[in-house]
């Protein structure tokens, strides 16, 4: 093994000690392990799990960074690729997904759709982004991201986790050691649970003659 | 391959004319509006007339059924394309109702079993009542979702205009989201006044398990027994995508099936009623993500015959070439899924994968993309393939695939414990899979040659040769064996085409982004990879449709799944579905 | 005899398991390129590329997201080819461009120069459109898909610019062909009297 993904820049290491010894801090080591061994969720959702599938497929290979585990329970998955078009009636099955995870958690979102609705954001289904219920970790422009432009995604990611500092990391602070979503439900639309207040109020209102009165918009 | 049964269907000569008007005089009335085509079926007498129409004129196939939403005149219209399986063009018949709350029209479930899902999406989009549908529920939107979006007067949410190109963004196009617009901040809509607090949930999957078969406690053998429930997806590995299952179990063997769809449902129809003409071809791209090159054709095959365009010689062999290219690599994913489904995790499939690559790489060159190709226009395709690329399409087609093939069948075909998992499970009588609109190589391998490349030729099918591979066992063995031979039929197809292609220009007339349609109705079907695609367009002369709608082979065949699957094991379940070969975006549009 | 086809299946992964080693072997001493070969009919072996050292061949018509060409002047300034037309923006199939039209301080006429131009990458299906329809070649599709951020995408008009000289970079055959048929264009006008 190459110590310089270990090595902290600053040191020089003797040049007869070179590939046996490094200096390097705890929360390099503790990252290195981490964003070496990725596992990715099994999750599709549309037209990006095809690449998604073909990025793990032998031409680019994901397992080259450790992701090759695809796992179909969240129990065992420390990455969430939201690939394709989130709908409403789906959101509420992938916020539980997102819950089950253990942390330390990721959320990549892959594509126009899981970033910000995409060309269906327009529909009356779609939710228009999957960072209104999730924390987004790194976005992924395109329409489908080609399995490269995955890969480089996959790779910002671990730039982020290398910056984590052990101290700093949510899942190691007092308190519940997991971020749990409010789960949404599917009422005459979509309802988000934290929400509801702002909903009620806004519907009322609505309700009231002066608005029912105005122009449209 | 000597159990193979090579049907070599002539392309029928028809057009016999049958004067409906003239057998239920009073009943039934050729649609006279301008551009239209079919008949008018009063709604009293649907069920009489379409028996008639299947049993005595021998219409057997009900490809498709929509709905057709005329605020202008207050009538809600449903629309019926069917076929004859032994090939020929389409009988279009229609019949409307009133457009109130309930708007009844009789189911035909009992006539074409394979409508039970179209009517329920209409129920759905249109609010529909199909009278004597045995379990009329939502399909792709949830129970106790408000309004039906595809009437013209539901407007969404995000909703800006009723037609693209939208006047905010130019000249004065200050950027703003569409959040923003909506009063909620996102995208959803209440009825003002609504009280999230005081409203008391209806569980939306109530009326789905009351459709099931009850399950109840029963002594067998001395041992007390009971039925279980299992819902298999939306999130699951091996449902190929979003899709769900609710199975009723007794043991292991199934005893009724649900499919609940609609958590990949991206609104495409309405989407694509706001579009202008152009505007709707990527986004057929992203139904069948597949096969991209295959999607756009019926939707360009629609359009053409409503603006009379003549495609050249060399788009349509262009066509021709991509989309048999498209069928190759469908038909190989399918066989490496189909081995992950039997346990057999990834080899097979990474396989099959190398190959697609190959194929991509060509369309990435050509169109663009690897995926979303958009590579069709009306009157022809958006770029020539030019020497180097041709080149590799000859390379592929002439060394590596029939290679690569005779490869996965010495893989595959004859493995014992594949064998073992496929043969006689998922059985489906012919009577069945016609009964059940089941089209594509599920039909095939019913025994019944019904490939509409020979039955209603489109393109330059008809100037090639090529065999329509047919098996009788219908179980999925043939339905894995249909397949490969199909693939051996394309190389032909190609190898024919790529030494044909003429010269010359690969589009007619000049690019244009708006086009002229002319008004009137037209269905545009093509035979794809999974069964047909149809696309049904209406044009009232403006620059968008009036109304859009796709068949899609995925969401119809899965139609009868439950037929296939009861009485077999659960783990055949998951061999059976990935056979129907199913992709989630053209499952839910 | 049972076990006739398992055999015959496994002499398939079995061959392509050893050839993923001479192939190796017959790569050891040979200089020119692999992703080309790998790429090619007769890819054997390993498949695999080793994406972020090595790349892929993109081809000249891959599209990801669009851009705005500029051209160079002669002291450095920027001179944007888009006329803000609007044609793109009425093309493009989910409505992300947003053209905000230049309108001359003292007439209030426009000018044929976007004052703000913005591209929803978050709503981009990158089909393309804009740039096949675009009259004065002024918007085309980018060749990095390297873009993945901690944020989401809205590009402003000073992220969409890019030089014309990338442009002919990353597509020299489009580049090519344009040029000449501008140059015919510019020939034909100054022929006219």
């Amino acid at each position: 093994m190459s110590t310089n993904e270990l090595n902290l820049p600053d040191f020089n290491i003797p040049s007869e000690l070179d590939g046996k010894v490094a200096i390097t801090t705890l929360d390099r080591v503790y990252n290195f392990g981490r964003r070496s061994s990725i596992w990715p969720m099994m999750f599709g959702l549309a037209c990006c799990a095809i690449e998604m599938i073909a990025a793990q497929a032998a031409r680019y290979d994901m397992a080259r960074f450790g992701m090759e585990v695809m796992r179909p329970s969240p129990r065992q998955s420390d990455v969430m690729i939201v690939a394709g078009t989130v709908t409403k009636k789906m959101v509420p099955a992938i916020v539980r997904l997102y819950n089950q995870m253990p942390e330390p958690k990721y959320v990549v979102a892959m594509g126009a759709c899981a970033s910000g609705g995409g060309p269906f954001k327009e529909g009356y289904n779609v939710v228009a982004g999957i960072d209104k219920f999730l924390p987004v970790d790194v976005y992924v422009p395109g329409c489908p991201p080609t399995p490269q432009a995955l890969v480089a995604g996959m790779i910002k990611l671990q730039e982020k986790i290398d910056k984590q500092s052990i101290s700093k990391v949510r899942w190691y602070q007092k308190g519940g050691d997991s971020v749990e979503v409010a789960v949404p439900f599917l009422g005459p639309d979509l309802i988000d649970p934290r929400r509801i207040p702002e909903i009620k109020a806004k519907a009322a209102e609505l309700a009231t003659p002066s608005a029912q009165n105005a122009p449209e918009k | 391959m000597e159990s193979t049964h090579k049907s070599n269907m002539a392309t029928p000569v028809l057009t016999e004319t049958i004067d409906l008007a003239a057998k239920f005089p009073g009943r039934v009335t050729p649609d006279a509006r301008p551009g239209y085509s079919g008949w008018m079926v009063a709604k009293e007498a649907l069920v009489e007339v379409s028996t008639a129409i299947r049993d005595e004129l021998g219409y057997d196939l009900l490809s498709n059924v929509t709905g057709v939403d005329y605020p202008e005149q207050s009538k809600l219209e449903v629309v019926y394309h069917v076929y004859k399986t032994t090939g020929g063009p389409a009988l279009t018949f229609k019949t409307q109702t009133e457009r109130v709350d309930p708007a009844e029209v009789p189911s035909l479930v009992s006539v074409w079993p394979g409508a039970e899902l179209q009517e329920r999406e209409a129920w759905d989009m249109f609010g529909i009542k199909f009278t004597g549908h045995p379990d009329l529920r939502r399909i792709l939107m949830w129970e106790g979702f408000e309004g039906f979006p595809m009437r013209k007067d539901y407007k969404e949410p995000f909703h800006e205009e009723d037609n693209k190109p939208l006047k905010s963004r130019w000249p004065e196009g200050k950027h703003s989201y569409a959040e923003a617009r909506n009063p909620y901040g996102d995208n959803i809509m209440f009825k003002p006044g609504f009280d999230p607090e005081k409203w008391t949930p209806t569980d939306p999957e109530e009326a789905l398990y009351a459709a099931l078969k009850k399950y109840k406690t029963e002594e067998k053998d001395g041992i007390k027994t009971d039925h279980i429930i299992v819902n298999m997806g939306p999130q699951h590995p091996s449902t190929h995508g979003v899709f769900r299952a609710v199975v009723v179990l007794d043991g292991e063997t199934i005893v009724s099936l649900k499919p609940v769809m609609g958590y990949l449902h991206r609104n495409h129809e309405k989407i694509g009623e706001r579009n202008t003409f152009l505007q709707n071809v990527p986004y057929t791209d992203r139904l069948d993500y597949f096969n991209s090159m295959y999607n756009a054709w019926p939707y360009a095959l629609a359009v053409e015959k409503l603006m009379g365009l003549k495609v050249p010689e060399r788009a349509e062999y262009i066509r021709v070439i991509m989309g048999e290219l498209s069928r190759i690599q469908n038909h190989l994913i399918l066989f490496g899924m189909l081995w992950n489904d039997l346990g057999a995790y990834f080899t097979p499939a990474l396989y099959a994968f190398e190959e697609r690559e190959l194929i991509l790489d060509i369309y990435e060159a050509v169109a663009g993309s690897r995926m979303m190709c958009n590579y069709q226009r009306f009157g022809g395709v958006v770029r020539d393939i030019d020497e180097a690329n041709m080149k590799k399409i000859k390379d592929l087609v002439f060394e590596r695939l029939p290679r690569k093939i005779e490869e996965f069948d010495r893989l595959l075909s004859e493995n014992e414990i594949f064998v073992a998992r496929m043969k006689g499970i998922g059985y489906l009588s012919p009577e069945d899979a016609v009964a059940y609109s089941v089209t594509g190589p599920t039909l095939r391998a019913a025994g019944i040659p019904y490939d509409i490349r020979r039955a209603d030729p489109y393109g330059i099918y008809d100037r090639f040769e090529f065999d329509i591979p047919v098996r009788h066992n219908s179980d999925l063995l043939d339905r894995y064996l249909v397949r490969v031979d199909e693939i051996r039929q394309c190389l032909r197809i190609l190898q024919q085409a790529v030494k044909q292609i003429p010269e010359g220009p690969f589009l007619a007339g000049k690019p244009q982004y708006q086009v002229r349609v002319p008004a009137g109705e037209v269905y545009g079907r093509v035979e794809a990879p999974k069964g047909e695609l149809g696309f049904y367009v209406i044009s009232t002369g403006k620059g968008n449709p009036y109304r859009y709608h796709i068949r899609t082979p995925s969401f119809i065949n899965i139609t009868s799944v439950e037929k296939m699957c009861v009485g077999t094991k659960i783990a055949d379940f998951v061999t059976i579905l990935g056979m129907v070969d199913i992709v989630l975006g053209e499952l839910d549009r | 005899m049972y076990g006739q086809g398992l055999i015959k299946g496994l002499s398939v992964t079995f061959s392509r398991f050893f050839e993923s080693y001479t192939e190796d072997i017959r790569w050891l001493f040979k200089r020119y390129s692999k992703v080309e070969f790998h790429s090619s009919k007769d890819t054997r072996g390993t498949f695999t590329i080793q994406y972020p050292e090595e790349r892929l061949i993109i081809p000249e018509e891959f599209r990801y997201v669009p851009f705005l060409v500029y051209d160079e002047g002669e002291n450095g300034e920027k001179n944007i080819r888009c006329t803000s037309c609007g044609i793109c923006a009425k093309a493009c199939p989910p409505q992300c461009i947003w053209i905000v039209r230049t309108s001359d301080p003292v007439t209030g006429r426009p000018l044929p120069q976007p004052a703000e131009f913005y591209i929803d990458a978050d709503i981009c299906m990158n089909c393309g459109f804009c740039a096949e329809y675009c009259p004065f070649d002024a918007i085309k599709m980018d060749h990095d898909f390297e873009i993945a951020s901690y944020t989401r995408n809205l590009l402003n008009k000073e992220r969409l610019m890019k030089p014309a000289s990338y442009y002919a970079g990353i597509r020299p055959k489009n580049n090519a062909r344009e040029e000449a048929a501008r140059a015919e264009k510019a020939a034909a006008k100054a022929a006219k009297p």
